[in-house]
């Protein structure tokens, strides 16, 4: 025996100083860090070792800390991201890292960063598949990984950051991402980092049942056996118990009130120190369910006599758009080729790497919130509607935002942690565990789909039949919206003179659907590009030519009756593609003419996408100040999740000033600060935000030029505290500190107000329901292997019309990351609630599923918007899948109506139907 | 009791011990049931948002638990030797089915982390590591008080989650015996996905043959298809006498997987396994034969 016997706790080198930490050996790694000594750079994503957020090194290898107990790091190297700049190498391959735009939200950064630097100790310049093996352990859901491998493998050579754009020429420019460096370091405060170390924490108990009576017994004997616990909410505490995203439907209660309608939906909250909350057993909480047997798929919903999920809704029946115009029947009627399938998609789950998180504390009779959100105004309103307090004593502070994909569109922490703090006074947080973030979050709605279109002899669309069922779950959310804008979309972005479409949305005791990426249009698109795809074959055309043939241009008049006037890039993105195209399809001939087991194919995806709310009111308002000191505050009211508003909209606002992005500091999102941007969802915040934004630079130009009595064409200096401007007169030099400061501490203010042009639908659909539209054009080429159903994704080539690019470099990275996600949802994404509840089981692509990319971005541009721009970051996603199963189909011959296409039911479909190669 | 690290007992959580002698780690056994801990790639998943309230017994501390060792006859893998070390060790072309598998246990952390044996005490039905060590006609020795016992692996796994393992023993190492002159192994994995992902099928095979190239000794073993991976016994007796020179993926027929039982789960189909499970190990005998 020669044990030694030790202090008590464990030592430790940690970013290359000694520390001893105090926790139980058994505690994890990850929390160590995070709670007992405040580094919160390391994220936690799941706590299972499925996502790699909070990789750091131990003796120089990558670990995960969440399954690292800190027992095991006794007298070995522990360095966490902020540990890394202080080693010159790993100093390169975060300055790369900020180069390539290989961070978007951030939240899997650090993780990046440390299996890289693991790689990269051992070799400097490393080839593709060993940097993939190095982050295969790594999920990120924002980037595509694209630009994070090029980062990696480009991290040893010594480059110059490229300069900052000068005054004047900011937008356009490929400009490094502003909030880059916080987010390679480790400094930027996610919903769970900037946590006070007193705060009391609140733990959602949930329903295990899909569709359950409830009652709550006696919480005496658990408020003896805890005399910790601070607080416990049920129902009853809640003052107005209904919220949703429609001021008409607040149907989803904070905390279920006797009826449970999902797994997973929130019945009480305990609050008290995080030791006291976490300890209790979920069998010592009086909650007594009687089962009922639930409502699971739209087809069950619809059944007459189904038994109803919300008792007011008959029939299950939630909303209904359509849009109708011309006689489809008399069309079809005269089609040479007609098409018709049904298509089948499932619930997918948003998988942002970050879960819900944050803390509200009260001040006087006021609430604030700080929390990571995707729209600070709306949960404003909606905790101030919840607390029956009035919104102005809401303050909604957003902490960087870990990916929201319209995950982070409803509200999660945010009332009940504002309810608790409210009620105690105290500082009250709440950080979810993956496994809730999963059950409790919202989905892409599953849709069943039936589409008949009918094309002349010459490929020319006819008419276009769309009937398209959404299963919204058990509450509203966002399911009105999904079901309007898919009837405006449901024909593809192609010329139809008559058109029957028809948007319905079902209530299901199963997860709640919201906002995911593209509003229900992805899901439409498997349909209309599949009928193309058939029309192509039954016409024997070419799929490509088909497509460009009907596609949308200017002088076009929609199915809603919109004449569009300009930026109609379509035809621009297939004609990009077209030689590829043919060279994709000979190379495929090639290779399958002496394949065995497997084969290759390309296909073909095209899409439109209205910009902004579907005919519906949704103003973003800006905010830009010069300070006393001689900087101009940017109060930008856009969430920046990761999709780089942030920095887009400052190159606006610089170049609407005329000064250079360097004299701008800026506040992101702040509700006591910033006015109402809106939402960051339905790729508006490019357009109209964008608009908003240039809109408040001239003001603020105009204001001073005012101030010092100059006129256009002027040119704007700031030389510390003192501004100078030249006109033709001359210059005009102000002191600043001898103006009077307004409420933000500014002397000179702009603002600026911009509503997109829509009106309302009428009961046929007609009407102009968003201002413009984004367009795109995507193939891929995959290889299946016809033995095993697999299917690699071999390369996409994504043409997108997004007007203008404000930030080439950022309209890229949105592209490969909408591509990650449409590839995932095409080929492995189901949630299925209870069994997938976890990033194991519910699989989204790694470094290592992810094809070659290229991106061609066409610049038709949109005189609404800011220097011409539209939007890009639900377009990146919508045109994937169909390139993807057009591929597919190209490849073996099979047909696919559901996706996703797991191996097992391709190999099924290839089984069934032998291929034709 | 004095000479262990960092015991102590705080909030709710349960003792910690990291004892640095095996005997040490024995004796506490003996002494109480405890949770074992190595790489903790699988203790800490089953345990998300719960307080860890057990009473745990670290043995990453034990040096004698760790590293391949050379004996003779056989290689003696130490129960808590990583993925990572496994990889990076110099052992004959058999154990490329070790360290192919090895790879495909999650990511670079978990390989890191994670060790052999805690991949055998988990016994899940998927687990990476067993094929493999099936295919290498593995043992596993166990050691409590009473000293050491071994047992061939099949017969350590019992079923899921479950193994011969009595509360106070501790597993001690797995023990390969050393094959012939000419032998190839390979290890092939089917998921939905390129990393970190759960296998839908895998199979792994060692292979031995003579100068001539014909087939004197064959193991193969399937997972995901059954509670516990299986060997391949009639398709492994098919094997033997075949000459390698025409591949051996033809040798495969349906016959050899009706004793699989696979399940219909959220990965794929019972059907498409079993129909797969012919796929990838005709494939797998193909590589293998190329290789000895």
């Amino acid at each position: 025996m020669n044990d030694i016997p030790t202090l008590p706790g464990t030592l430790l080198t940690l970013n290359g100083r000694e520390v001893r930490v105090t926790a139980p050996g058994i505690t994890r790694l990850a929390d160590v860090l995070r709670d007992e000594l405040g580094l919160t750079g390391t994220k936690i994503g799941c706590n299972a070792g499925d996502c790699g957020a909070c990789t750091v090194l131990v003796d120089n290898r990558q670990v995960c800390a969440c399954l690292t107990p800190v027992g095991q790091v006794a007298g070995r190297e522990v360095t966490t991201v902020e540990g890394l700049a202080e080693q010159p190498v790993f100093a390169k391959l975060q300055a790369a890292f900020h180069r390539h735009l290989a961070t978007q939200c951030g939240i899997c950064t650090p993780g990046m960063l440390m299996a890289a630097a693991d790689l990269l100790a051992r070799d400097s310049t490393p080839d593709q598949s060993s940097v993939e093996d190095a982050l295969g352990g790594v999920l990120c859901r924002c980037t595509g990984y694209q630009n994070i491998v090029a980062a990696v493998m480009d991290a040893s050579r010594d480059v110059e950051a490229p300069a900052a754009p000068e005054a004047g020429q900011a937008l356009g420019a490929r400009a490094l991402k502003v909030d880059g460096p916080e987010r390679l370091n480790g400094r930027a405060r996610f919903g769970a980092d900037g946590i006070p170390p007193d705060a009391s924490w609140l733990r959602v108990i949930r329903s295990p049942h899909a569709r359950a009576r409830f009652r709550i017994g006696d919480l005496e004997p658990l408020r003896r056996a805890h005399p910790g616990l601070e607080l416990v909410l049920t129902a009853a505490d809640v003052p107005k118990n209904g919220y949703g995203i429609y001021p008409d439907i607040k149907d989803q209660p904070v905390l279920a009130q006797s009826v449970v309608r999902f797994r997973g939906e929130a019945v009480l909250a305990l609050v008290g120190p995080r030791a006291v909350v976490e300890r209790i057993a979920e069998d010592d909480i009086p909650v007594r369910y009687e089962l009922e047997s639930p409502v699971i798929g739209t087809e069950a919903a619809m059944q007459a006599g189904a038994s109803l999920v919300q008792s007011d809704k008959p029939g299950n029946f939630l909303v209904q758009g359509r849009v109708s115009t011309g006689d489809v029947a008399a069309a079809l009627a005269d089609c040479t080729a007609v098409a018709h399938g049904t298509f089948d998609t499932a619930f997918v789950e948003h998988a942002y790497i970050e879960p819900e998180a944050g803390y509200a504390r009260r001040v006087d009779d006021r609430i604030e919130i700080f929390a990571t959100t995707q729209t600070p105004y709306m949960d404003r309103d909606e905790v101030a509607s919840i607390l029956r307090i009035d919104p102005t004593q809401v303050r909604i502070v957003p902490t960087a935002c870990g990916g929201g994909f319209g995950g982070k569109l409803d509200l999660s922490v945010q009332p009940l942690i504002a309810l608790a703090a409210w009620k105690t006074g105290r500082t009250v947080a709440c950080v979810y565990s993956r496994p809730e973030s999963m059950m409790a979050s919202t989905k892409r709605h599953p849709a069943h789909i039936e589409a008949r279109f009918g094309a002349d002899a010459k490929g020319k669309l006819q008419a276009a039949v769309v009937d398209a069922i959404f299963n919204t779950g058990a509450y509203a959310s966002w399911g009105p919206t999904v079901a309007n804008r898919v009837p405006v979309h449901a024909m593809g972005p192609y010329y139809v003179p008559n058109v029957a479409t028809l948007g319905r949305a079902y209530l299901t005791n199963e997860p709640v659907a919201g906002a995911f990426r593209g509003f229900g249009v992805p899901q439409a698109a498997i349909a209309h590009e599949t009928m193309m795809d058939d029309l192509a074959e039954r016409l024997g055309m070419d799929r490509l030519v088909i497509r460009r043939r009907n596609a949308l241009r200017v002088g076009n008049v929609t199915a809603t009756g919109q004449k569009l006037e300009a930026s109609c890039g379509l035809v621009a993105c297939i004609d990009a593609l077209a030689k590829k195209w043919k060279a994709a399809l000979d190379a495929a001939t090639e290779f399958n003419a002496t394949a065995t087991r497997t084969r290759r194919g390309v296909g073909i995806g095209c899409m439109w996408y209205g910009i902004g709310n579907t005919a519906l009111s949704n103003p973003s308002a800006m905010r830009v100040g010069l300070g006393r000191d001689g900087v101009v505050t940017f109060y930008n009211g856009c969430a920046d999740i990761g999709q780089g508003t942030t920095t887009t909209m400052l190159q606006v606002v610089a170049d609407a000033v005329g000064l250079p992005m360097s004299a701008f500091r800026y506040v992101m999102g702040d509700t006591d600060l910033t006015l109402d941007a809106g939402k960051s969802s339905a790729s508006r915040q490019a357009f109209v935000s964008g608009k908003a934004s240039e809109l408040a630079g001239r003001d603020l130009r105009a204001n001073i030029l005012a101030l010092v009595g100059a006129t256009e064409p002027a040119k704007l200096s700031l030389e510390g505290w003192r501004l100078r401007v030249t006109d033709e007169q001359g210059d005009h030099v102000v002191d600043l500190t001898t103006l009077d400061p307004n409420s933000h501490g500014d002397v000179v203010e702009g603002t600026g107000r911009f509503d997109p042009p829509t009106t309302p639908l009428d009961e046929n659909g007609q009407g102009t329901p968003y201002a413009t539209y984004a367009f795109a054009a995507q193939m891929a080429e995959v290889e299946v292997d016809l033995e095993l159903g697999t299917t690699k994704v071999l390369r996409v080539i994504a043409a997108h019309d997004v007007g203008r690019a404000l930030n080439p470099q950022q309209v890229e990275g949105q592209i490969h990351g909408g591509i990650a996600q449409g590839l995932g949802l095409a080929l492995m994404e189901e949630y299925l609630a209870g069994k997938t509840e976890n990033l194991h089981d519910y699989l989204i692509p790694t470094v290592g599923d992810m094809p070659e990319i290229e991106t061609i971005l066409i610049e038709d541009r949109e005189p609404l918007g800011p220097g011409g721009a539209k939007g890009v970051g639900e377009p990146a996603l919508i045109p994937t899948p169909p390139a993807i199963l057009g591929a597919i189909r190209h490849a073996t011959g099979v047909r696919i109506t559901a996706v996703p296409v797991l191996p097992h039911r391709l190999r099924a479909a290839i089984a069934a139907k032998p291929t034709k190669v | 009791m004095a000479g262990f690290d960092n015991e102590k007992r705080t909030g709710p959580m349960g003792l910690y011990l990291r004892p640095t002698e095996l005997s040490s780690a024995i004796a506490e056994l003996a002494a109480r049931p405890r949770t074992i801990v190595a790489g903790g790639t699988d203790f800490y998943p089953a345990r998300v948002g719960r307080t860890i309230d057990v009473d745990i017994l670290d043995i990453t501390a034990i040096a004698a638990l760790r590293g391949i060792r050379d004996e003779g006859d056989h290689f003696r893998i130490g129960a808590t030797t990583s993925w990572s070390e496994i990889l990076t060790a110099p052992l004959p072309p058999c154990f490329d089915a070790l360290k192919l598998a090895a790879r495909e246990v999650g990511g670079q952390q978990i390989q890191n982390a994670g060790t052999i044996c805690g991949n055998l005490c988990n016994a899940s039905p998927a687990a990476d590591g067993v094929p493999p060590l099936l295919a290498l006609g593995a043992a596993v020795e166990v050691q409590g008080t009473a000293g050491p016992r071994t047992m061939p692996l099949d017969a350590f796994i019992l079923g899921p989650r479950r193994v011969r393992r009595a509360v106070d023993e501790l597993v001690t190492a797995v023990l390969v015996p050393k094959p012939a002159a000419r032998n190839a192994g390979h290890f092939l994995k089917l998921g939905a996905r390129r990393y970190l992902v759960i296998s839908i099928v895998m199979a792994a095979a060692c292979l031995e043959a003579d100068a001539a190239g014909v087939v004197t000794r064959a193991r193969v073993a399937i997972g995901a298809c059954s509670p516990v991976a299986q060997r391949l016994e009639a398709l492994e007796e098919a094997l033997l006498g075949k000459d390698i020179g025409g591949g051996l993926g033809s040798v495969v027929t349906p016959d050899h997987f009706v004793h699989l039982t696979p399940i219909d789960d959220v990965r794929a189909t019972r059907a498409y396994r079993l129909e797969a499970a012919a796929t990838v190990v005709s494939r797998l005998l193909d590589e293998v034969a190329g290789r000895l």
